[in-house]
């Protein structure tokens, strides 16, 4: 048998059916060259973060080396510079998402500060005693914790639409729970712990014949399908840009024009403001009157790269690549004796969550490790979802463009180790 | 390089298989809980303390084969023991778990506890290992509430 990184350096074009030069792809990722406890890393935890190509390494050198300055406000050449890219980067997000001006584009630390900006910002403004924000059974923490913060702030209620044995929404149960209190809708666009794709823009329409406007957490869903927020109608969609072959700390809150302009200032600092007195501070506008202090200058260009990244791969070509990549491990996967997927979902995206009767997953992710392969092991920050299958805790892994089949094989390999190990 | 067998002896494999004293005790005069937010590990400790002596403990819980097997060790390991034995024993056992001792040179007078030196080498499961440690010097110290490995 070939080893690993031998079998890698083959064309892997068209395996599957499926044209893809992911060989080619891999060499602009350098970390997925080096060895893990002597074994070819397998990096398959890219629900948690993804890696970073060459290009965003390399922007984020560019800019510290040539371009480090702060932006908005200085007349000087770098400070002109470093504007010049950074709100270029916005553009690119803005054109992403196909958001119809960068007035609606914030740049946040992920999204997490995205949803607690909604929740804080429009929540604390517009929901009152008696309202009702509905989410699902399937949220990360994320996207339950900033709701029940704004529910003991100003009275409204938590509803949750239920989820099946598969992990898909009860849309009945969603309608039943849509009413005249419902003031918001929280909902991800695909779960990061089950892998199922919501159907969003259903649940849009359904929220938006009561007038209820609809947040969609894109974290698990913009790094794998095109997402088009006017297609969508949604009213705020938010990603993160380390799940996107970009850098941590930097993020987007796409949000429609006419709320963000109602909402007040999430946070008050420098450049979101035009004009302070003592008296009065007029705030600056969108979308810097959400984005107070100097930001994430570096993380900005470097998501702005990843953005170009990913469109020079094809998000469309990434995504087929890795629904046959999802495929091919359910497949393998399923075949393990004893071996239950979580999260078994007619639309699913990247992620494949299981569990081995008799083997706690942290014991699985150990000996994985020792055979170079990175998965996620534990609640996966949604211990409502793991409440709901009767586990403590699941086995993930969770797919990349840059991932091959013989990742797939390896895991499936490794498995055998786990088996032996355990009996 | 560590190896998988440093940590998954044989002696662990059977604790987790057949894990002892996995009961609770109705008439323990000391319980304590244990919480692991990272991995949603969770032990609770019954203890029964006679004149300052354990002569009776049990566990429940759910958790990884390292944390199973290790309260199932540490309880194994007290029936009899006082209360200052039991404490030096969480001190000896925390800083083997932590690598703040030699394994090799410990061994011997930590006995079957020993088999829990390879955790050192796996710091991502010390915690594992440590959770029920940590709700054991709870339980002995009559605290209330959950103990947290964070």
């Amino acid at each position: 048998m070939k080893a690993l990184h031998e079998l890698r350096s083959m064309p892997s074009r068209s395996w599957l059916g499926v044209s893809f030069d992911v060989a080619k792809i891999r060499q602009d990722f350098p970390i997925l060259e080096q060895r893990v406890h002597g074994k070819p890393l397998v990096y398959l935890d890219n629900a948690a973060t993804t890696q970073k190509p060459q290009a965003v390494i390399d922007a984020i050198q560019r800019y510290y080396s040539q371009e480090n300055s702060n932006i908005h406000r200085g007349v000087h050449f770098l400070s002109e510079r470093a504007t010049e890219v950074y709100e270029g980067a916005r553009l690119k997000a803005q054109r992403f998402l196909n958001a119809s001006s960068t007035r609606e584009t914030i740049f946040v630390r992920g999204t997490t500060e995205g949803i607690n900006l909604v929740a804080q910002s429009y929540g604390r403004t517009f929901l009152k005693d008696g309202d009702e924000i509905i989410i699902t059974a399937m949220e990360h923490h994320s996207n339950i914790v900033p709701w029940q913060i704004l529910c003991e702030q100003v009275g409204a209620r938590l509803q949750v639409v239920p989820i099946n044995h598969d992990g898909e929404l009860l849309l009945d149960e969603y309608r039943r729970l849509l009413n005249e209190r419902t003031k918001l809708v929280s909902v991800a666009h695909v779960s990061n712990a089950l892998g199922t794709i919501n159907p969003v823009k259903q649940i849009i329409e359904m929220a938006h014949s009561y007038n209820v406007p609809v947040l969609v957490d894109g974290a698990q869903a913009a790094p794998h399908m095109k997402v088009d927020v006017q297609e969508l109608d949604c009213d705020f969609y938010v990603f993160s840009g380390h799940k996107l072959y970009g850098p941590t700390g930097i993020g987007v809150l796409y949000g429609k024009e006419a709320l963000l302009e109602a909402m007040p200032p999430y946070q008050g600092g420098g450049d979101m403001i035009s004009l302070v007195t003592f008296e009065k501070t007029h705030y600056n506008i969108l979308p810097f009157k959400f984005e107070a202090g100097t930001p994430h200058i570096a993380g900005g260009i470097g998501l702005g790269v990843a953005i170009d990244y990913l469109s020079r791969v094809g998000l469309e070509a990434a995504g087929a690549y890795e629904q046959e990549l999802l495929a091919h491990a359910t497949r393998s996967l399923c075949a393990i004796d004893r071996l239950r997927v979580i999260g078994t979902a007619k639309q699913k995206a990247s992620v494949l969550s299981f569990v081995l009767e008799g083997v706690h997953p942290h014991d699985i992710g150990t000996i994985l490790d020792r055979e170079g392969i990175a998965i996620r092991a534990g609640h996966h920050c949604a211990m409502p979802v793991m409440q709901r299958f009767g586990v403590p805790a699941t086995a993930r892994a969770s797919f990349a463009f840059y991932n091959t089949k013989e990742d797939v094989d390896a895991l499936v390999q490794a498995m055998d180790k786990v088996i032996e190990v355990f009996g | 390089m560590s190896d998988l067998s440093d940590l998954y002896q044989e002696v662990i494999l059977d604790h987790n298989r057949s894990p002892r004293n996995f009961k609770k005790i109705e008439d323990a005069n000391r319980t304590a809980n244990g919480y692991n937010p990272l991995c949603g590990d969770h032990v609770t400790l019954y203890l029964k303390l006679e004149d300052g002596v354990i002569c009776d403990i049990g566990f429940q819980g759910a958790g990884c084969a390292i944390s199973k097997a290790s309260a199932s060790i540490m309880t194994a390991s007290l029936i009899g023991k006082s209360v200052a034995e039991a404490e030096a024993l969480f001190d000896r056992v925390h800083k083997m778990l932590t690598g703040g001792s030699s394994a090799t040179a410990d061994a011997q007078e930590m006995g079957k506890l020993a088999v829990l030196s390879g955790v050192a080498n796996f710091p991502a499961r010390v915690k594992c290992a440590s959770l029920s440690w940590h709700t054991l010097r709870a339980a002995l110290k009559g605290e209330q509430g959950v103990t947290s490995t964070e």
